[in-house]
């Protein structure tokens, strides 16, 4: 981070021609320093470079090979669809002569329950995460990491038969309420399936963000704890409070990480399936962007017409969902990348 | 404005280990006392119960009392917080908060106050830019950032900052040790003319540089490895480093150990 006024890197000389030790150099001997005789070591570098430049392409090759396979196999159900992909509410891929399906609505859910989600999620990881590393004891610091990371690893189908037995029938008063009071306000207008039933977007998001909320947590809380002491002793010397010192070091410090994990979160969230095929009720009417809403994201979606993926067409137009899916991670993680690069970086 | 500091009896612990004990000693105002003494004899410990940094470390607490003007800031109704506005401190490393610009550095601790006129934090940035030797460099890029400085700008940016809310007492850290020859020079030249307005007790590894900046020296010592360190002498420093009433300060300072 320091850096020296005035300094400035030397120019690289001329490469080739002047390099000592080249050959057709008459002055110079090829002494010890020679890279010839350091030959051995040369070759482990070069090896080790070689292995983990092939690494970094194993990530490339296979987010291309992915993003290839789907698009081969979407191309010809997209080329026979009768309806608009991007507008149709319908997903009709039953008859292999009229394939009639759009994305709007599982757009619509998808994009919906994740916001909803991480809106849920993010303040209340960004708590915890402060709680943790500033306040908890160090006791509790350890029990209560524990126990969040743990809250990772309970199966999504538990996540999903909770949301439907138990978290949803408790919620139906408050959205009930939200409805009665905010109900001039779109989100959380009447939707497309009963709110008494409980399988609604609301239900959905509000399991989404008990699930997201560890990788959130835990990551952040990472962050945060390396902040480094010398700035939070140089916050406290100025007569910081303790909130006072967070929010000049901590929080700045923490940010982009604290970003970066809710985007990791938002990735889970729009991808998940189980728990969130389990909860959401069918619709039959198109979705209205409110929170009421019930029907299929994405990955639900496809999930539950797994088992009839047998004609190469209808089949086709599932995975052209997914690859939508795809592209909208994509787009969500260069949206995270740009937020959290942006300002912080140049210190 | 420039209190003095008595510091009565205090021994201080970190959790169970007993880091420094019994230490009495008087900085008077408007003075350089420099605390000398080789690595782990406590000397940078006492300074950080002068502004109560230390018990920033978790099971870190002492015992005794620190008088400023008189009045105890170890007693129970004193908010540390308190203490830290009117003791200013700078650290060893340099340490400007990097998403703030060199300006808001400078205006951190009067924001903390809440100090909210632009003109008066403008003016103030300038005064305490221009006490810490900076204002030349830097009143060009006032809303950049911080880090972009050299090291010893930085440190000096930090003695900005300190000394913008005109404390009591300046107490620094070793505030040479990660800087070259040039800016140490610059630093040494800007804590005497600090001193006409401030009290100022300074760490330092740097015999030299006790010699140079300070008009009082304490040497701190420790018997051995797991032990207490403690305050061994002191005194003006010239007769410290000319004529030490102690013969293990004579050894240290002749460069016999440590």
């Amino acid at each position: 981070m320091v850096r020296d006024d005035g300094m400035t890197t030397p120019p690289s000389g001329p490469s080739g021609t002047g390099t000592p030790g080249g050959a057709g150099d008459t002055h110079v001997r090829d002494g010890p320093l020679n890279e010839m005789s350091s030959g051995g070591r040369r070759k482990a570098d070069d090896l080790f470079r070689w292995a983990s430049t092939g690494a970094g392409i194993t990530v490339v090759a296979s987010i291309g090979a992915i993003g290839l396979f789907l698009a081969v196999q979407a191309w010809p159900s997209l080329m026979a669809n009768s309806a608009n992909f991007f507008l149709s509410t319908e997903f009709e891929t039953s008859d292999v002569e009229d394939l009639r399906f759009g994305v709007r609505d599982l757009l619509v859910v998808t994009v919906l329950s994740s916001a909803f989600a991480l809106a849920i999620a993010m303040p209340l990881a960004l708590g915890i995460a402060l709680f943790l590393t500033q306040y908890a004891p160090r006791n509790l610091q350890r029990l209560f990491g524990y126990l969040i990371d743990t809250l990772a690893a309970v199966p999504s189908i538990v996540y999903g038969l909770w949301g439907l037995f138990v978290l949803g029938p408790v919620l139906v008063p408050v959205a009930l309420w939200l409805n009665d009071t905010l109900g001039w306000i779109p989100l959380f207008a009447e939707g497309n399936v009963s709110i008494t039933g409980g399988g609604t977007i609301f239900t959905a998001g509000i399991v989404l963000a008990v699930m997201i909320l560890p990788i959130i947590t835990s990551v952040t809380r990472e962050v945060f704890r390396q902040t480094p002491v010398t700035h939070i002793e140089g916050a406290l010397a100025l007569g910081a409070t303790k909130w006072e010192m967070i929010r000049m070091t901590v929080l700045p410090f923490g940010r982009s990480g604290y970003i970066g994990a809710s985007m990791l979160g938002l990735g889970r969230a729009l991808g998940e399936t189980v728990a969130v095929l389990v909860v959401l009720r069918i619709a039959t009417e198109p979705a209205t962007f409110s929170l009421f809403d019930g029907g299929y994201t994405f990955a639900s979606l496809i999930a539950s017409a797994a088992n009839e993926f047998v004609h190469p067409l209808p089949t086709g137009a599932y995975i052209a969902a997914g690859l939508v899916l795809f592209v909208l991670t994509f787009i969500v993680n260069a949206i995270a990348r740009t937020i959290a690069g942006g300002k912080v970086q140049r210190g | 404005m420039a209190k003095r500091i008595d510091v009565n009896d205090v021994n201080i612990y970190y959790g169970k280990f007993h880091a420094v004990s019994d230490v009495t000693l008087s900085v008077p105002p408007k003075h350089v006392t420099a605390f000398i003494g080789p690595s782990g004899c406590g000397k940078s410990t006492v300074l950080r119960t002068l502004n109560r940094m230390h018990e920033v470390i978790p099971g870190a607490r002492v015992e005794g009392k620190v008088l400023l003007d008189g009045e105890n800031i170890y007693a129970p109704s004193v908010d540390p917080v308190q203490v830290r506005r009117t003791i200013g401190m700078v650290f060893q490393s340099p340490n400007p908060f990097p998403t703030m610009s060199i300006k808001d550095n400078v205006l951190a601790g009067l924001k903390l106050g809440g100090e909210k006129n632009r003109q008066r934090l403008d003016e103030i940035a300038e005064h305490a830019l221009r006490g810490a030797n900076l204002w030349n460099e830097v009143k060009d890029r006032l809303n950049k950032p911080g880090g972009g400085l050299s090291g010893g700008q930085q440190q000096r940016l930090c003695i900005a900052r300190a000394i913008a809310v005109q404390p009591d007492v300046l107490l620094m850290d070793e505030p040479c040790s990660a800087l070259d020859p040039i800016s140490t020079l610059a630093i040494e030249d800007l804590i005497s003319d600090l001193k006409q307005d401030y009290t100022i007790v300074i760490v330092t590894h740097n015999m030299q540089q006790a010699a140079r900046v300070s008009d009082q020296t304490g040497f701190f010592n420790v018997p051995g490895v797991g032990e207490s360190g403690r305050l061994v002498e002191i005194n003006d420093t010239e007769k410290i480093f000319s004529n030490p009433d102690e013969q293990a300060t004579e050894d240290y300072i002749s460069g016999r150990f440590g």
